[in-house]
C-alpha cells in the first residue's frame, strides 16, 4: 500500500454517509403513530406529543454532557421531584412567588451539580455511585420537605411553562410554551457542545482523561461543568413537569434512566467520548414515540418498563456491534 | 531444509492489496529478520503464517506438508507461535498458571499445581541469563521484560518449531534487550526457526542470519548475508534516505541556560541538577526504571518535584501541573502515544488543537484558539507532513508515525520554549523517524531547548548534542556527542554509581 493509495482509501471511508440512525427510527415511529391515529397529524396532536416529550428531551440534552464526559447522572430524576415539591412549598399558592422561586430552584440545581461534580472529580467516587447517593438523598429531602404528602398547587404563573399553549400562532395554530423552552435549551446546549472549545474539551476528557490532562485541559473544571449542566437541565425539566403533571413525590421517578436511554438511543457512547445533543434529544422523542405507540396499542405501564429496558440493552449492543464492524 | 515455507502468498483486503506473491521461508536454527515500514505487510504475512488470516492465493508448507490453518489454535498445535507486542497473559494468575493456561496437567481431575510449577521452572531454567522469575509469582507483578519471557516460555512449552517475534524490544531497555538476544540465540541453537520483526537495524545486524525486506506488500529485497544497515534501510524506503540523523548543533548555535533545575527530587528522583540550553538537544539515557520518564514527568508537572528549585530563563517557576508547565512554555510529548497522547475518537485536527484550545477560554469558538486559528493549525499539520485524506477523519485511522506527527503539531502550535520528547519514535517507521529528528533539530535551531528520553540508544547518540545518563533516580554522568554505546551502558549499569539502599 503506497501512501497515495492509503490516503485515498482513508478519504473514501471518511465520506461514508454519517446520518445518525436515530432520525430514521424516529421518522418510522412517527409514521406508525400517524397511521394508528390520524389525529396525530393535526397540530393539536403532534404539539401535545412534543409538549409531553419536552421535559425528557431537555433532560437528555443535559445528561449527554455527563455521558460524553465519561460518567452517568442518576440524580436528575429525584432533582426533578425536589424541584416540583420545593416549588410548591415555596410558592405557597402565591402567583408572584414564581419569579424568585424559579431562580432559586436553578441555583439549587447548580449546587447539586457542583457537589456531584466535585465528589466525582476531586474525591474520585465513580459517578454511578456518587449520583446514586445523591438520588437517594434528594428523594429523602423532597419527602422531608413536603412531610410526605405534598399539598397545595403550583400557581398558574409557574404552570405557564409546562401547561400553556399559545393560540392563534400562524402556520401551526397552537404552540406550547414547553416546546419553546425545549427549542431554546436545546439550541443553547447544542451550541455549547458543538460550537465551543468547551464541547471539544469535554469530548477529549471523556475519551482519554489522561491525555487531556497531559495536554493541559482543566479536567476537573470540565467535568464539574458537565454535572452542573445536567442538574440545571433537570430543574428546567422539573419546572415543565410541574406545569402539567402536578405535585407529587414521585413525579421525577424513573426519569434518570429514561434520560440515559434517550442519550444512548441517540448514539452517545457510555463511558464517554462520543455523543451529540440533537441526537440525544431525538432519542428522547423516539422513546416518547414508542411509549405513545404502546399506549395506542393499549399496553399497560409495566410493558413500557420492559420495552424501555430492552431498548437500553439493544441500543448499547447495536452501537458496540456497529463500532466493531467499523474496525474500532 | 526449511522448517516452514510460504509460497506465492497473496492477500487482499477490501480496497487494498496487502500482499502480492510473497515467498518467505525459515530453516531450523535460523533467525530470519523481517523488516519494512509500517503497513508494508509484515504483520499480515505473519498473521497468515499463524492462522489468523487465510491467504487468497499461495500456500504454507510446514515440515514438508501443505497446511491450512483455520485458527491460531491450529497453528499453535502445529508448532507455530507468535510473541506479540501486546502480551496475552493474565496478570492476576501465576507464571505457571499462565504457561499452562487451558491445558493444565491434572491428577484425578484436580489441577496438579506442583507438576505445573515443576515444568515451568524447568523451562525457565533453560533460558540463559539471570531473570529470577519464580513459577509462583503473579504475572502482573513482573516487569515487562519478565512478562515477555513468560510469553516466550509459554510458546516453548508447546514444543514450538517456529517462533515469530513481533518487535520484541519495543518496551525493553538496553540490559533487558541483551537478555532477550541471548534467549533468541539460544532458541535458535536448539533448532527452532525464528522470524524476527523489528524496526531497529542494530538488532538485525546482531541477530539475523538472513534478512527479508517487505515494501508495499511485495518483497523489496532479500539478503542471505546481513548487509550494512544503510542497504537495508534503502530497500525499506525504496531510496537512499541520505543523512538519517540531522547534523548536530554548531557551538555558536547553543545559547544560554533556559531551564535550570537545582537539587530537584521527589519519590522517584534524587538530587537532580540539570541545565537545558537554548538551541541544544540533550539526550537522557538509562535502563528501564532509572527515572528518565520520571524526570520528564517532573519537569512537565505531571509528577512534580517535591523539593528543589526550577527556573526558566532566569525566573523561578513552580510547575505543579501540566497546565502550569504549558503556561510557562514547557511541553511534553508523552511516551505512550495511545494512553497519554491521543484522543482516539476525535479528528486529526481536534487532536492537534487540543492543547491550544485548553489554553484558551472555554466559550471561544471551535475555530479559534489563543495560539492560532484552525487554518493556521491545519498549515502546521501540513508542515510536519501528516498524511491524511482529510484532517476531519478520526486520528485512529492514521498510522503510528502520522499520529505522532499530529501530536507534535499539537505542541508546536504553542510555540514552546522547552520540549520534552519521551520515546518520540516508538512504533514509528523509518521515514517518519527521520522527519521527527529533523523537526527536533529545527526547533532547537529556532531557540528551543530539547530534552529527549529514548530507549533506542543509537537514536540518542545520533540526535543529541550531549547525553545525560541516569541510574536509580539520579543523573550519574554526562557524556558529549560522539560517545560510544558502551560508555553509556557502563554509566547506566555501572556499580560505581549505584547508591546503597
Amino acid at each position: 500500500m503506497s501512501a497515495a493509495d492509503g490516503t485515498a482509501r482513508e478519504a473514501r471511508r471518511f465520506r461514508l454517509p454519517a446520518i445518525n440512525p436515530v432520525w430514521f427510527i424516529l421518522a418510522a415511529l412517527i409514521a406508525a403513530i400517524a397511521i394508528e391515529n390520524a389525529n396525530f397529524l393535526a397540530p393539536i396532536g403532534y404539539m401535545n406529543f412534543l409538549k409531553r416529550a419536552a421535559p425528557l428531551a431537555i433532560l437528555a440534552a443535559g445528561q449527554v454532557y455527563v455521558i460524553v464526559s465519561g460518567g452517568f447522572d442518576l440524580s436528575v430524576g429525584s432533582l426533578i421531584t425536589l424541584t416540583v415539591v420545593g416549588s410548591s412549598m415555596l410558592t405557597n399558592n402565591d402567583p408572584a412567588a414564581t419569579y424568585w422561586v424559579i431562580p432559586l430552584m436553578l441555583a439549587m440545581g447548580a449546587v447539586v451539580g457542583l457537589v456531584n461534580g466535585l465528589v466525582v472529580s476531586v474525591l474520585r467516587v465513580p459517578s454511578l455511585i456518587a449520583t446514586l447517593g445523591m438520588m437517594i438523598t434528594l428523594n429523602g429531602l423532597a419527602f422531608l420537605w413536603s412531610g410526605g404528602a405534598p399539598r397545595g398547587y403550583l400557581p398558574e404563573t409557574f404552570r405557564f411553562f409546562g401547561r400553556v399553549n399559545l393560540l392563534d400562532v400562524p402556520l401551526v395554530n397552537i404552540l406550547p410554551v414547553a416546546l419553546l423552552v425545549m427549542i431554546g435549551v436545546g439550541t443553547l446546549l447544542t451550541l455549547l457542545m458543538h460550537r465551543t472549545a468547551y464541547g471539544k474539551l469535554l469530548h477529549a476528557v471523556g475519551d482519554n482523561p489522561r491525555a487531556a490532562f497531559l495536554a493541559g485541559v482543566p479536567v476537573a473544571r470540565v467535568r464539574v461543568t458537565a454535572f452542573v449542566i445536567s442538574s440545571l437541565s433537570a430543574v428546567v425539566a422539573g419546572i415543565l413537569l410541574g406545569g402539567f403533571a402536578g405535585v407529587s413525590t414521585d413525579v421525577g421517578a424513573g426519569y434518570e434512566l429514561q434520560a440515559i436511554t434517550a442519550a444512548v438511543i441517540g448514539g452517545a457512547q457510555l463511558l464517554g467520548g462520543r455523543g451529540t445533543v440533537p441526537a440525544a434529544m431525538a432519542g428522547a422523542l423516539t422513546l416518547n414515540a414508542i411509549f405513545t405507540l404502546l399506549n395506542f396499542l393499549g399496553l399497560p405501564k409495566p410493558v413500557r418498563d420492559v420495552v424501555q429496558g430492552l431498548i437500553l440493552i439493544a441500543a448499547v449492543a447495536l452501537a458496540t456491534l456497529r463500532r466493531r464492524r467499523a474496525g474500532r | 531444509m526449511s522448517v516452514f515455507a510460504m509460497e506465492g502468498i497473496t492477500k487482499a483486503f477490501p480496497g487494498v492489496k496487502a500482499l502480492s506473491d510473497v515467498s518467505f521461508a525459515c530453516a531450523a536454527g535460523e533467525v530470519h529478520a523481517l523488516v519494512g515500514e509500517n503497513g508494508a505487510g509484515k504483520s499480515t504475512l505473519m498473521k497468515i503464517l499463524s492462522g489468523v488470516y487465510q491467504p487468497d492465493a499461495g500456500r504454507v508448507v510446514l515440515g514438508g506438508e501443505t497446511v491450512r490453518f483455520r485458527h491460531p489454535v491450529d497453528a499453535i498445535a502445529a508448532g507455530v507461535s507468535v510473541i506479540h507486542q501486546e502480551f496475552s497473559l493474565l496478570p492476576d494468575r501465576t507464571v505457571a498458571q499462565n504457561i499452562f493456561l487451558g491445558r493444565e496437567p491434572s491428577r484425578r481431575g484436580i489441577v496438579d499445581e506442583r507438576a505445573m510449577e515443576r515444568d515451568t521452572a524447568r523451562i525457565l531454567k533453560s533460558f540463559t541469563g539471570e531473570h529470577g522469575i519464580s513459577p509462583q509469582s503473579l504475572v502482573g507483578d513482573l516487569s515487562i521484560a519478565a512478562q515477555q519471557m513468560v510469553e516466550i516460555a509459554k510458546a516453548v512449552s508447546v514444543d514450538a518449531k517456529v517462533l515469530v517475534f513481533d518487535e520484541p524490544t519495543a518496551a525493553l531497555d538496553e540490559a533487558e534487550c541483551e537478555i532477550l538476544f541471548a534467549i533468541v540465540e539460544d532458541l535458535a541453537r536448539k533448532g527452532i526457526a525464528i522470524v524476527y520483526i523489528t524496526h531497529r537495524m542494530r538488532e538485525v545486524t546482531r541477530l539475523a542470519d538472513r534478512v527479508t525486506v517487505l515494501k508495499d506488500g511485495e518483497i523489496a529485497a532479500r539478503f542471505d548475508d546481513v548487509p550494512e544497515p544503510q542497504a537495508i534501510v534503502a530497500a525499506m524506503v525504496g531510496r537512499d534516505i541520505g543523512e538519517f540523523y540531522p547534523p548536530p548543533a554548531e557551538p555558536e548555535e547553543i545559547g544560554g541556560p533556559l531551564l535550570v533545575v537545582e537539587d530537584g527530587g521527589n519519590a522517584r528522583l534524587k538530587n537532580i541538577a540539570l541545565t537545558l540550553r537554548a538551541g541544544e538537544i540533550v539526550g537522557l539515557a538509562g535502563v528501564q526504571g532509572a527515572g528518565r520518564t520520571a524526570l520528564a514527568a517532573a519537569l512537565f508537572g505531571a509528577e512534580p518535584f517535591t523539593q528543589g528549585r526550577v527556573s526558566l530563563a532566569g525566573a523561578r517557576v513552580d510547575i505543579a501541573s501540566p497546565r502550569a508547565a504549558i503556561a510557562a512554555g514547557i511541553v511534553m510529548l508523552p511516551g505512550d502515544r495511545k494512553a497519554e497522547g491521543l484522543v482516539l475518537m476525535q479528528s486529526v485536527r481536534d487532536n492537534a488543537m487540543l492543547a491550544a484550545r485548553a489554553a484558551g477560554r472555554m466559550l471561544s469558538g471551535i475555530a479559534r484558539t489563543p495560539f492560532g486559528t484552525q487554518r493556521e493549525i491545519d498549515a502546521l499539520l501540513k508542515a510536519v507532513d501528516v498524511r491524511a485524506g482529510s484532517f476531519d477523519q478520526e486520528i485512529a485511522t492514521l498510522s503510528g508515525g502520522n499520529q505522532q506527527k499530529a501530536i507534535l503539531a499539537r505542541w508546536l502550535a504553542l510555540k514552546p520554549r522547552v520540549l520534552l520528547f519521551v520515546e518520540p519514535t516508538r512504533g514509528v517507521d523509518v521515514n517518519a523517524k527521520a522527519g521527527i529528528y529533523r523537526a527536533m533539530r529545527e526547533l532547537a535551531r529556532g531557540g528551543s531547548a530539547i530534552l529527549m528520553v529514548s530507549s533506542d540508544l543509537p537514536e540518542v547518540l545520533g540526535v543529541a548534542d550531549r547525553v545525560l545518563v541516569m541510574q536509580a533516580g539520579r543523573i550519574v554522568s554526562e557524556r558529549p556527542r560522539g560517545t560510544s554505546e558502551a560508555d553509556i551502558m557502563h554509566d547506566a549499569t555501572g556499580e560505581a554509581h549505584r547508591v546503597a539502599a
